[in-house]
């Protein structure tokens, strides 16, 4: 288990992480969230030990990173931010090195190098210098190195940062892998990986974490959650908007766009309430003819978007109150 | 203490690795061997002095080593920072003394090759005459203590900033210091009005005083232990200085 304890980092008068708290169990894949400056990285290289934090500490499986770093960096497989790799180095003379640091020699250090070859598909390349390799291939080469000694816990900033489509998929279904039984904190600002990979999701704002949930429950937090979305193909705007909204527990009908198809949505009076039936009754007993319809599950960017302004005004209240 | 050894002769092979895998390494080396083979036979006089020893070529060093070797320690870590290794090496399970003791005596090891092709001379010098050996002997242990003092200068610049010319210029700034410091026309300068005690401490801080001496031939244990002490200084205040830069 990952335990974060109240880390606080000051970078001259400037917090940059503010008592962060949280906890990641094997089997748990953390998504980190949040604008640009946030303190992601920050707190990823505090929990790592390459920043000393001003006040509080990471507990890596029980062993505290500001006390024994060493034996605490044994259990990580890193991987920083921009992939950082020896640039004359080739990758395969970049990994040897990596796993001799690791402990390993001998036959148990080259298969283990040929087992990470193949995992990341780096096959057709170890032969070069890294500076040959295109941004995707240098990414994949530190992600390699990263999951080298196949560590209990996984910090990744930015893992799928530089990748094409593929890559990205290939990367991702391998983190969710690992996800089974290992600890993974991973930073992205890309909100689809958060759905395709987390467990749970973090959202960090200028230092603070503003929420920390399942992308379910987070994207329940969304005004859209709920809602109907209907499409129909023969129906006038405000004739059918009176309709719909004269039916039990609708709360509002916002027409979307009223061109060649009419498209609306319309909004529960609160949470839990299921409209799809009375919807689909109202049409029928209208003769509207029905395009499409579902229930809107609510979008992660509105919710992110809602969530960080929060945190953003929470902090300019912290400086009003410090003054 | 195996686990440091062994960690340290891994960052070690990896740096050295680094050297000869780029070619930073070869244009040195050429251009150590021109300089050095140029100041011996064409400023020193080589032949025409007709004496069997290295003299004229070890007295070079000290200037020679001033400009080049802060050339080779400037990537030590200003290199990391740029590129961002550093936080790789750093995140690695690995301490700090291994990290930079396995980068500095990989650039020293270097350094000594590059000090090791200079040996034609010496055949040169047997075929020639009847040099002292002892001599000779202890000209390239002193040179070889002072190559160090100088690198550590140098990793100890290259640690307080990104930029490498900065750090070549801060290591070459400081080892000017540390070579004009015992250089006669400085002493000079301040006998007749400082007091003995203050030119001797000024100048036994100097490389110069040091490496004379065990040119002369007169491996002395102050003098080794005069550099020794001296890198482990640099190198602690190396560390100190990028432990800063963590926190």
């Amino acid at each position: 288990m990952i335990e974060v304890k109240n880390l606080t980092k000051f970078f001259g008068p400037k917090k940059a992480v503010n008592d962060v708290s949280f906890e990641v169990k094997k089997g748990e894949v953390l998504g980190f969230l949040g604008p640009n400056g946030a303190g992601k990285s920050t707190t990823m290289r505090m929990i790592t030990g390459f920043i000393t934090p001003t006040s509080g500490t990471a507990v890596i499986g029980g062993v505290d990173i500001t006390q024994s770093p060493i034996e605490a960096l044994q259990k990580i497989g890193y991987l920083p931010e921009n992939a950082p790799v020896y640039p004359e180095m080739t990758a395969r003379s970049f990994l040897e090195f990596c796993a001799e640091v690791r402990g390993f020699s001998g036959v148990e250090k080259s298969k283990r190098i040929d087992e990470t070859i193949e995992k990341c598909f780096l096959k057709d390349v170890i032969y070069q210098p890294v500076n040959t390799l295109s941004k995707g291939f240098k990414q994949r080469v530190c992600f390699a190195q990263s999951i080298l000694h196949d560590p209990e816990y996984l910090i990744m900033d930015e893992p799928t940062d530089g990748l094409d489509p593929n890559q990205k998929h290939e990367v991702r279904s391998m983190i969710r892998e690992m996800g089974i039984n290992k600890a993974i904190i991973l930073s992205t600002h890309i909100l689809e990986e958060v759905d395709a990979v987390c467990t749970r999701a973090m959202i960090i704002a200028n230092g603070h974490v503003v929420a920390n949930d399942k992308p379910d429950q987070l994207r329940a937090r969304s005004g859209l959650h709920g809602a109907v979305r209907l499409t129909l193909n023969n129906a006038e705007g405000e004739k059918a908007k009176s309709c719909f909204k004269t039916l039990t527990d609708v709360k509002e009908v916002e027409i979307i766009d009223d061109k060649n198809q009419l498209n609306m949505r319309i909004y529960p009076e609160s949470l839990g309430m299921t409209l799809t039936d009375k919807v689909l009754k109202c049409a029928a007993e209208n003769n509207f003819q029905i395009e499409s319809i579902y229930t809107e599950q609510g979008r992660l960017d509105e919710v992110f978007r809602m969530i960080t302004e929060v945190g953003e005004a929470r902090s300019r209240l912290d400086r009003i109150v410090k003054q | 203490m195996p686990r440091t050894l062994r960690n340290t002769k891994i960052i070690l092979l990896r740096e050295l690795t680094g050297y000869f895998g780029s070619p930073v390494a070869y244009v040195f080396i050429v251009i150590f061997l021109m300089l050095i083979g140029f100041f011996t036979f064409s400023v020193s006089h080589f032949y025409e002095a007709g004496q069997a020893d290295l003299r004229s070529h070890f007295e070079w060093y000290p200037w020679l080593f001033l400009f080049l070797i802060p050339s080779v320690a400037m990537r030590l870590w200003a290199d990391e920072k740029r590129v961002g290794t550093i936080e790789l090496i750093m995140t690695l399970p690995i301490s700090l003394t291994e990290v930079i003791l396995g980068k500095f005596l990989a650039a020293w090891i270097f350094v000594g090759i590059a000090q090791i092709l200079t040996f034609p001379l010496v055949l040169s010098t047997m075929y020639l005459g009847d040099p002292d050996y002892g001599t000779i002997f202890c000209a390239y242990v002193g040179s070889f203590l002072m190559g160090g003092a100088y690198l550590s200068v140098g990793s100890m610049t290259s640690a307080i900033t990104r930029s490498q010319v900065v750090s070549f210029i801060l290591a070459v700034v400081a080892c000017l210091f540390m070579v004009l410091s015992g250089w006669p026309p400085v002493t000079e300068a301040l006998i007749g009005w400082a007091p003995n005690w203050l030119i001797n401490l000024v100048a036994s801080f100097s490389f110069m005083t040091h490496y004379q001496s065990i040119q002369r031939g007169v491996l002395d244990f102050r003098d080794i232990f005069y550099y020794l002490s001296f890198m482990f200084f640099m190198l602690y205040t190396n560390g100190i200085i990028l432990m800063s830069r963590k926190s």
